[in-house]
């Protein structure tokens, strides 16, 4: 498993993890309150335990790469750039949203930062990843597109059909398989006969490993790595990033599933808590505070801004289905 | 039909395959962002040899085979439209369309709407449909009624040989995902080729042939039958008109309205099983929008609902045949059988 737990970090790129880290986390605590309080609806699902993956990867993408996610994707939305205040407002159901209200915390959208979603359907979103590229392929463009989904996905015939024909077309596709052991309530050695999930990706000649997404720089070094080797031209690479979400699946989720101290254990493993220890001497308390401050200030800022959102009118009820000024 | 063509001015006689080919090679050669992928498009040249030389003439990277993935595959259309470029799909047949649904419904057709009109989706995919040829229960669906249940899609019926040349220019450039049947049973169909495909729209039904006393409306591999049964009505003295649906997602309501409001009497012909039939679509929209120009219930001729036979004879029964829509038309009139 890649680990790199006795790499060099400096101040700044600390901080700059920590910072992405603890964003993630606390607009992810911020949305339960205001799940809590019926501000936000439908269903939800929170990336709180799994935020070092988001960290370390979207840090090897550009401005021209592309981001295929899943319906836990508030993390990835934040930290490819899309502004808090718009996915706040998007789950507020306001037009002000990233979605004009239209999607919901499932279904985060923006063209802005090459953000294709936010799907509700499991492996659903590997097949457009697979497009993405290969468009870039045929127009001679050195991108990537990341793909983001979960282990469950694996099971599905998509991830199947996806890896064989991004091997096959030498696609320059990231697949960062999220393993955080459960699909919803179904843990993986019970719904998979080789629960070696990288091997399978291997096994379609797609070069795989597995990382420790508990560990940001192991997933920062790995994601960096993997997706120069796709930029440069070689074919679809794939991670498997090994980590455990600490909430339920979704608001609705009793959690019958899995132990307490099964949750506990991989706590210990906070990959904030890891990060900081791992700090110790670069970052100090003060700096925590002021981290912790200006991402108070900007959810604040956010919920302000979906709390004056405006409800898209009624009558606009039916746009979106087909492009506007079309015949 | 056949006046109607002469009067358009018949320039070339071809066949309804080598019309889709020509309209394939033209958006090919016109567009670099346009490319075809399915399987069998490339080295085989098509399952019904529709693509037949257009990878020697276009290459492997823009006449693309695939594995038989059709999710994967209908889904990198997606990707590949969101990416810019502007790719027609094959699906062998819509028997196999049913393995790509999840991407077709969730995805080609919803993310405009989910992503607050940000991103559209210029796909193309063509599918083989119908019956008619002996291929069984499950070589032989007419599931255009299903797709045309979907909001976010276009869905189009080209039943002749203008249509086959002249409808994938205006699909694909639509912004929006444009899905068309194409009747396995008219591939080998051969006529003249007008100048009416040039100028083919993807918004409206058309009158193929002019009539007074009822409207047989239709579309896809079943306008033939109802043109004979038009034939074979007028021979009763019976004036129908047969209008074409063409496009079935979205109806051209007007064109069916003001045929109706004109005979007073309907017989819609589907080759889908009537239950939740796209003929039962069109039934409802007459009786919503000229419930009181009518002078009779409309009538439906639809399959029979069953899984299709292998038997000719079987098969033949299932199908809407000339006999019925005659016999549909015949009770409108008051003219029962």
């Amino acid at each position: 498993m890649s680990t790199v737990t006795d790499a060099p970090v400096t101040r700044d790129h600390a901080l700059a993890l920590l910072r992405d880290m603890v964003r993630v986390r606390r607009f992810e605590e911020r949305c339960v309150e205001l799940y809590s309080e019926a501000r936000i609806r439908g269903f939800m699902h929170l990336y709180i335990g799994e935020e070092a993956i988001a960290t370390g990867v979207m840090r090897a993408l550009t401005p021209d790469d592309a981001v295929v996610a899943t319906y836990r994707e508030h993390g990835h939305a934040l930290l490819r750039g899309v502004a808090a205040r718009a996915v706040m407002a998007e789950m507020f159901g306001v037009v002000e949203g990233c979605s004009r209200g239209r999607g919901g915390s499932m279904h985060l959208f923006d063209a802005a930062t090459r953000f294709y979603g936010g799907n509700a359907i499991v492996g659903g979103g590997l097949p457009i990843a697979i497009g993405l590229a290969l468009a870039d392929r045929l127009a001679g463009r050195a991108r990537v597109t990341a793909c983001f989904f979960g282990e469950g996905a694996v099971a599905e015939g998509e991830f199947h059909e996806c890896m064989n024909l991004a091997a096959l077309w030498q696609l320059p596709v990231l697949f960062c398989c999220e393993n955080n052991l459960y699909a919803m309530g179904t843990a993986l050695s019970r719904s998979e006969s080789e629960t070696d999930v990288a091997l399978k990706a291997t096994s379609y000649e797609v070069p795989a490993w597995p990382v420790d997404g508990m560990d940001v720089l192991a997933v920062e070094s790995a994601a960096a790595r993997a997706a120069d080797a796709v930029r440069n031209g070689g074919g679809p690479h794939f991670l498997e990033l090994r980590t455990y979400r600490f909430r339920a699946h979704s608001m609705y989720d009793p959690e019958r599933y899995r132990s307490k101290d099964e949750v506990e254990e991989w706590k210990r493993r906070d990959p904030i808590a890891l990060f900081l220890a791992r700090c110790d001497g670069v970052v100090d308390e003060t700096d925590m505070t002021t981290i912790e401050e200006d991402v108070a200030a900007e959810i604040d800022d956010a919920i302000a801004f979906a709390d004056a959102g405006s409800p898209e009118p009624i009558e606009d009820l039916t746009r979106f289905v087909y492009s506007e000024g079309a015949a | 039909m056949t006046a109607v063509r002469e009067e358009a001015g018949a320039v070339d006689t071809t066949t309804y395959r080598d019309a889709m080919r020509d309209a394939l090679r033209d958006a090919l050669r016109d567009d670099e962002r346009v490319f075809l992928m399915g399987e069998d498009v490339g080295r085989y040249g098509g399952c019904f040899a529709v693509s037949m030389g257009l990878l020697e003439e276009f290459g492997p990277e823009r006449v693309r085979d695939t594995p038989l993935s059709e999710s994967a595959f209908v889904g990198a259309g997606i990707g590949a439209a969101l990416g810019g470029l502007r790719p027609i799909v094959e699906i062998m047949t819509v028997n196999f369309s049913l393995l790509a649904l999840d991407q077709i419904m969730n995805n080609a057709a919803t993310l405009l709407h989910m992503s607050g009109g940000q991103f559209n989706v210029p796909l193309v995919i063509r599918m083989t449909t119908g019956a008619g040829r002996q291929l069984a229960a499950q070589h032989s669906h007419s599931l255009e009624g299903w797709y045309t249940h979907i909001p976010g899609i276009k869905v189009l019926a080209p039943a002749t040989i203008d249509d086959a040349r002249g409808m994938l220019r205006p699909a694909l450039d639509d912004p929006d995902p444009v899905l068309i049947f194409e009747h396995g049973s008219l591939y080998n169909a051969s006529g003249p080729l007008t100048g009416e495909w040039r100028t083919c729209d993807i918004a409206h039904a058309a009158v193929r042939r002019p009539g007074d006393d009822v409207t047989l409306l239709t579309y896809g591999g079943t306008l033939g039958v109802t043109l004979d049964a038009a034939e074979a009505l007028a021979q009763h003295g019976i004036d129908a008109e047969v209008v074409d649906l063409r496009v079935l997602r979205p109806l051209d309501d007007a064109t069916i309205i003001d045929s109706v409001a004109r005979t007073h009497r309907a017989v819609v012909v589907d080759e889908g099983w009537r239950t939740l039939s796209l003929a039962a679509e069109v039934s409802a929209r007459i009786m919503e929008q000229a419930f009181w120009e009518l002078d009779a219930p409309v009538e439906r001729v639809c399959s029979a609902e069953v899984p299709m036979p292998y038997a000719r004879h079987l098969e033949q029964a299932a199908l809407p045949q000339p006999a019925a829509i005659v016999a549909a038309a015949r009770r409108t009139v008051g003219r029962d059988g």
